[in-house]
């Protein structure tokens, strides 16, 4: 018995919206043998992995707090995968947002007034795209491998970020912990629904980005140039198009908005810079663009899902006694199961038993 | 002094070596598994978690190779018989193996591991200076030089490493001839996850007996690199590993040493010395990272070179036509 593909004249309009959901589902599938290996009840783990964090108003703030940075870096994975730049180095990109957005309530905390946060997002955004600049520069350049850079300049802004919190931007009186200040109360985003959780504007600001990037995407020139490009180099640079201009827009556009989503985490949820400031919402971000099949809107789906996944396993963690570690084991196996489902997408898979040889015409 | 630093130039270097051996397999065969970090992370679980319940570093090698080989046909399966995006499948193989090592290694945290221990052969170890650089050694540091000469010697010696060779420069061909392009792909696929198994027992045995999570701290990542930098050849790889060996190693010699002991040194050599201490221990940390930047640009800017020696067929997905 052997498993074939056989290519379908025309790729699947039904799988292609139902593939994240068979996905979904076998992971849950899977999720539920994990926790029967585990020795715990299937049904209660699963519970409070996907259902408790949804039935109280103050997760419901947390959810959008996770989901905020995750949707934001990966609506920008977005475009850099759909035209075949691997940019795996989002986490990289985050963390250089979050420090160059901190240096204003850092370096100049009487620096007050309603400009402070306009002036740290800008720079936040403008230090996440610079950082993605290089494995762009060096890969329009030199040829060089952008996965293999962009993933080798993450440690490095993580070492960079730790050295910062420990040494020149310690917070004097801060007991010798690691950590800058707290941030001014101008540095801060203002948070949407005070009265009931502390969920904060940078869900809205991952929410118009999807919503702007999907239009770029879906609607203008741009969009297609970055579609071609990806499919079809060759076909693309006959049209007119360069595949490495291409290259450095796909970066540019990714790490500004990692850089943004760097500073909505600190000025948002942790409100100062400190060395666990890189918590993986980068690699994270990989699954939410591929659960979100590349579509920014899917991604706006799939960034909640992945973000329930933390507050899962912090639930999990409570009312189970294991390990939160699950969740990365979730987000692993989710991942899988989306790449596998979207096969379906462009073959039809076909069980043979016995001799297939016999079946070639 | 200088004989230790060498000696662990070479416990540095192994893992990357093994790792890196693997993977230049398998790309060799024409795919491009990114998932070498993961693998290595299950490696290292496993070989910790066998050798303390079995107290054999031994069988916590053995299980490692098969642990890693078992977890890259994850990868296989997806990539050669379901024709995924190879660069997505293997991320994924990262992301899900240091979510599952993590999990498994959660038991593990802060427990004292098996030591595998260094080989003495009575009378050659004792030679001055040579002795124990190459007659006493861990036994994984001759095994991965063994390694190096066996890939070598069966890429471009034999019938066999031609077929591996043919499928990875033109899948089609290989195809027409009547060779099992997916079968091939696979063993290739599962010797690389067990060279990366063996890699993360390594860390885990031998160079710091203990489990930590995400203990590879990036050298799947490295390998990968140093795969490239080698242009697909065995010995470069080893020559690469070596070279990014010694640089962590000198390194962290640089971050352990006092300047009181340095006080030997003449004036010039001295203030060197100091400058070269007054920089942040974060800053010597990335120098392996920013290294492996540097060589790829380095080795990349020759594109005639790099394309001459790139498998042809490196991530392109197989459909066999029926």
């Amino acid at each position: 018995m052997r498993i074939e593909l056989v290519k379908r004249p025309r790729h699947s309009v039904l799988f292609s919206a139902l593939s994240p959901f068979v996905a979904l589902g076998l992971t849950i599938l899977a999720g539920a043998i994990m926790f029967a290996l585990l020795g715990k009840n299937p049904v209660v783990g699963l519970y409070s992995y996907f259902i408790e964090p949804l039935t109280e108003t103050w997760s419901l703030h947390e959810l959008a707090i996770k989901a905020a940075p995750l949707i934001l870096i990966a609506t920008g994975l977005c475009v850099c995968y759909l035209s075949n730049n691997w940019n795996i180095g989002a986490e990289g990109q985050f963390i250089t947002g979050a420090i160059l957005g901190s240096l204003l309530p850092v370096i100049f905390p009487g620096f007050t007034g309603p400009l402070v946060l306009p002036i740290m997002i800008l720079l936040a955004m403008i230090g996440g795209a610079a950082y993605a600049g290089i494995p762009a520069v060096l890969k329009m350049r030199f040829g060089t491998n952008e996965i293999l850079t962009s993933l080798m300049l993450v440690y490095v802004a993580q070492l960079f970020n730790d050295w910062l919190v420990r040494g020149p931007w310690r917070n004097p009186e801060g007991f010798s912990f690691p950590g800058t200040v707290t941030f001014h109360a101008d540095a801060l985003l203002p948070e949407i629904l005070p009265a009931s959780g502390r969920a904060n504007i940078g869900i809205v600001f991952a929410l118009v980005a999807a919503i702007v990037v999907w239009f770029i995407l879906a609607r203008t020139l741009k969009g297609f140039e970055v579609r071609v490009l990806g499919q079809s180099p060759r076909a693309g640079r006959f049209a007119g198009f360069s595949p490495r201009s291409m290259t450095l827009f796909a970066f540019l556009v990714s790490g500004a908005l990692a850089g943004l989503a760097g500073i909505t985490e600190v000025s948002g949820a942790v409100q100062a810079l400190n060395e666990k400031l890189s918590v993986g919402y980068g690699f994270t971000a990989i699954i939410v663009a591929f659960l979100g099949r590349l579509n920014p809107l899917g991604v706006i789906v799939a960034g909640f899902v992945l973000a329930l996944t933390y507050l899962g396993g912090e639930a999990a963690q409570i009312s189970l006694q294991i390990s939160d570690k699950t969740a990365r084991v979730f987000q692993g196996m989710l991942l899988f199961f989306v790449l596998a489902s979207d096969t379906l997408i462009h073959y039809r898979v076909r069980i043979v038993r016995g001799a297939g040889e016999a079946n070639r015409a | 002094m200088l004989e230790a630093i060498l000696l662990t130039v070479a416990t540095a270097a192994t893992p990357l070596l093994l790792a890196a051996i693997g993977e230049l397999v398998v790309e060799r065969s024409g795919v491009l598994n990114l998932g070498v970090e993961g693998m290595m992370l299950i490696g290292a679980v496993t070989g910790f978690g066998v050798a303390l319940s079995t107290g054999s570093p031994w069988l916590g090698a053995l299980a490692a190779i098969i642990a890693g080989s078992a977890f890259s046909l994850l990868f296989g399966f997806l990539t050669l018989t379901l024709v995924t995006n190879q660069v997505a499948t293997g991320l994924a193989l990262t992301l899900l193996g240091i979510g599952l090592s993590g999990q498994i290694g959660e038991a593990f945290v802060g427990m004292p591991g098996v030591r595998m221990g260094a080989i003495s052969i009575p009378g050659l170890s004792s030679l001055p200076y040579v002795g124990k650089l190459f007659f006493g050694q861990d036994p994984l540091f001759y095994v991965s030089i063994a390694l190096t000469a066996a890939t070598a010697w069966f890429l471009f010696r034999t019938r066999a490493g031609l077929t591996l060779r043919a499928v990875g420069d033109s899948h089609g061909s290989a195809h027409a001839l009547g060779i099992k392009v997916i079968g091939i792909r696979y063993l290739a696929v599962m010797f690389g996850g067990g060279c990366a198994g063996l890699a993360g027992a390594y860390l885990s045995l031998a160079y710091t007996p203990q489990w930590v999570e995400n203990m590879t701290a990036g050298r799947g990542w490295i390998a990968l690199a140093l795969v490239v930098f080698a242009s697909w050849r065995p010995w470069r790889v080893l020559a690469g590993a070596y070279l990014f060996g010694a640089i962590t190693i000198l390194q962290l010699h640089i971050q352990a040493i006092s300047l009181n002991e340095l006080g030997f040194l003449p004036a010039p050599l001295f203030w060197i010395a100091e400058l070269v201490k007054s920089v942040p221990s974060q800053f010597l940390s990335s120098l392996p990272y920013l290294a492996t930047v540097v060589v790829l640009v380095l080795i990349s800017r020759n594109r005639r070179l790099t394309m001459m020696n790139t498998p042809a067929s490196l991530g392109r997905p197989f459909v066999p036509d029926r």
